[in-house]
């Protein structure tokens, strides 16, 4: 292990040279070499001295395909970047619908090429903002959205077929996906230009992320239901963006992230190939992924390409799919998240940069680099849009769109994509054998496996095993930044709050109250509830209220509680 | 007898990597451990520690809304008949919010970046008695 050398050694100061004097430097020299625990992935794979011929598959050229060809190791696109460039997509949305959409158009104005609505904790689980057990929750982490009056502002100015959504709501996210088809049909646009993704990818949130709300059979129920109703009416629009995202960064490694994601979107395909109104041809191409891109690069490279390919060969072989573009693992990621410090945080720029390279030439299809100051502040307007910058030089100063999947066929990321695939059909072999995802979960397994990484991961940051620069090598004096937690000001509560009022009273109560009856009558047979969803927020229902009637009928889910 | 310890996450927050963390401390450390789950209302809490008879309460709050919570909760502790049992605070709390956390009656308050192991040092101070209140700054660089 490369141990940090400590004693004092002779140096020639910046002063001394000029002085012709040498003086004792009391300073730390540290070692150049890399330390053992370095010679692993943080997912554990292990990396030998060099590569070279011998260590690729002697079929890897079948394993690998072309781009734009099965399994797609290569990328879902022959042309790659070079054809069409990742989407630019910041995760934003804090206080009220207003502030959301000045933001939005800030984003746009920049160069943003997608918009990703933050919603807040009542938004996502479900509360009104007048509820009294949520007061201190709102507007904090995100948009405050309680009925169709906020989304129509949320949305304000914004042509809805010029731009794709992304919703990171799970609990709530049939509802929300109604609200954007509300919206786009009052501004005009029909429902087939619509484009976007609501995330509603429930097992995840039962795990790490924490807004559920129903028990599973009928949050599972919910999002096929999405599905097909995206399917049927929405063809641009991802009714379900399986995120691996909330594993990752509540401690899981790059491969159980994968195989977690992989064996959730296999759940969400067996129910609804289950039910036998659709084949997987037929929503498949709706179904899209989501990832955190932490620090090690080359790993991070063959989790994406492994996913891919894992993934076309389960659509294939598991549903025996048709079109091509069943099989395509179409995803977008996030940059920063824990891997970020609140400790000399300009790092969080250079660790941001390389990760977004990583992604890139793992071939996501959309991107969103956090902010420096996202460990200890809601990013201002400058953090943002250097986040955005540090993906404009990546696209279009670095070269790295010339050539699709520039490393494919590199003896060493080959080697451990092949790795990284191998590790992944493990964990989804021993998630199956225990029962399927929803029985790892409902018996806190999957909890114990993250919690378990968790603390190993822990152990050796605190032991200095694992370096971080800035936090347990090459510290410094510099004061750490003062934390600002997200905040909702009076007058921003106030609006919220009058404006929950107003829909109240205005709205046509007794159209409102025939929605929600509706609603409950169809949650207790079959049907896809999407559509009265999209009448409830037509009338103005609010999202504490169509949520509610739903737990009426589905009672609320009970955690394990794990660690 | 080891003290017991009731890990809380209350409001809607679901980030509960760091509360797992420090449960697991605390159990590896010999206190009896018991962690509520994310989401609980002040009044679930303050009735699980009556319950368990608990020695200390830390709360884990990451939204932002700790000022609030932790209020209701130690609230929520003398509605019970234990306002007694010692509160602490964890997760993103500016400095700017010690002072008003101390203020309600919390005994300590770890913010973000606090050494896993002070906490825990920590933690057995407090249950052993030492009912001072404190704030363990950010470690030495």
């Amino acid at each position: 292990m490369g141990a940090n050398i400590s004693r004092p050694w002779p140096c020639r100061s910046a002063s001394g040279v000029s002085g012709g004097r040498w003086r004792l430097f009391t300073g730390r020299i540290y070692d150049i070499r890399v330390d053992d625990t370095e010679l692993t992935t943080e997912a554990g794979l292990v990396v030998e001295r060099s590569y070279g011929p011998d260590d690729l598959d002697p079929e890897h050229s079948d394993r690998i395909g072309a781009p734009g060809e099965f399994p797609f190791t290569r990328g879902i696109h022959s042309g790659g970047y070079r054809d069409r460039l990742w989407t630019f997509r910041q995760y934003s949305g804090f206080g009220t619908a207003e502030w959301s959409n000045e933001r939005y158009k800030l984003l746009l104005k920049e160069g943003g090429t997608g918009l990703s609505v933050a919603a807040d904790l009542p938004t996502q689980i479900g509360y009104d903002s007048d509820d009294p057990d949520v007061e201190e929750e709102v507007g904090r982490v995100g948009v405050a959205l309680d009925s169709l009056a906020d989304a129509e502002i949320l949305f304000r100015d914004i042509p809805l077929d010029e731009i794709s959504t992304s919703w990171t709501v799970n609990g709530t996210a049939a509802i929300m996906l109604a609200f954007y088809v509300a919206v786009g049909d009052k501004q005009g646009v029909p429902r087939a230009q619509l484009r976007g993704t609501v995330q509603n990818d429930i097992l995840k949130e039962y795990v790490a992320r924490g807004t559920w709300i129903w028990p599973p059979a009928p949050s599972i129920r919910l999002i096929a239901d999405s599905i097909e109703f995206c399917a049927d009416e929405v063809p641009r629009f991802n009714a379900v963006s399986v995120a691996g995202a909330h594993f990752r960064d509540a401690g899981a490694n790059a491969a159980q992230e994968m195989a977690f994601t992989l064996q959730d979107a296999v759940t969400y395909c067996d129910e609804i190939v289950g039910r036998g109104r659709m084949t997987i041809d037929q929503f498949a191409p709706q179904v899209s992924f989501f990832f955190y891109t932490h620090n090690d690069f080359f790993e991070e490279i063959a989790k994406y390409r492994a996913g891919r390919r894992r993934w076309a060969h389960i659509v294939q072989e598991r549903y025996d799919a048709k079109k091509p573009s069943s099989a395509m693992f179409r995803t977008g990621v996030v940059c920063g998240g824990w891997t970020l410090q609140a400790r000399q945080p300009h790092n969080n720029i250079v660790r941001v940069a390389y990760q977004a390279m990583a992604a890139a030439l793992g071939g996501v299809q959309s991107m969103f680099t956090a902010a420096w100051d996202e460990p200890f502040a809601l990013p201002t307007e400058e953090s943002t849009t250097l986040a955005l910058r540090t993906q404009q030089i990546l696209a279009h100063e670095t070269g790295i769109a010339r050539t699709v999947d520039p490393l494919g066929g590199s003896y060493f990321v080959e080697s451990l994509t092949d790795a990284m695939e191998e590790r992944i059909v493990a964990i989804m072999a021993d998630l199956e054998a225990r029962g399927g995802m929803v029985r790892c979960i409902e018996d806190g397994y999957v909890q114990r496996l993250i919690a378990d990484e968790s603390a190993a991961v822990q152990r050796k940051i605190d032991r200095g095993e694992r370096v971080i620069v800035g936090v347990n090598r090459y510290e410094s004096d510099q004061p750490v930044p003062a934390l600002v937690p997200p905040a909702m000001d009076d007058a921003a509560r106030k609006l919220q709050l009058d404006r929950l009022a107003e829909v109240r009273r205005s709205r046509n109560t007794r159209a409102a109250l025939a929605a929600l009856r509706d609603l409950r009558t169809a949650a207790q047979g079959d049907a896809n509830l999407v559509p009265y969803l999209v009448n409830c927020v037509e009338e103005y229902c609010t999202v504490g209220e169509i949520t509610k009637e739903l737990k009426d009928v589905w009672g609320e889910y009970q955690q394990p509680t794990v660690f | 007898m080891p003290a017991r310890v009731l890990v809380a996450k209350p409001g809607l927050d679901g980030h509960d990597r760091g509360a797992k963390l420090v449960a697991r401390a605390l159990r590896d450390a010999g206190f009896e451990v018991i962690y509520t789950g994310i989401r609980q209302k002040p009044e679930a809490i303050a009735s699980v520690a009556l319950q368990e008879d608990v020695d200390l309460v830390g709360l884990s709050i990451l939204s932002g809304a700790h000022l609030g919570l932790t209020r209701k909760t130690v609230q929520a502790l003398r509605d019970y008949g234990v306002g007694d049992i010692k509160v602490v605070v964890g997760g993103t709390v500016p400095e700017s919010d010690v002072q008003p956390l101390l203020d309600m009656g919390v005994t300590a308050v770890f913010p973000t970046g606090t050494p896993i192991e002070t906490l825990v040092e920590e933690v057995r101070r407090i249950t052993a008695g030492d009912a001072e209140q404190t704030v363990p700054g950010p470690p030495p660089s």
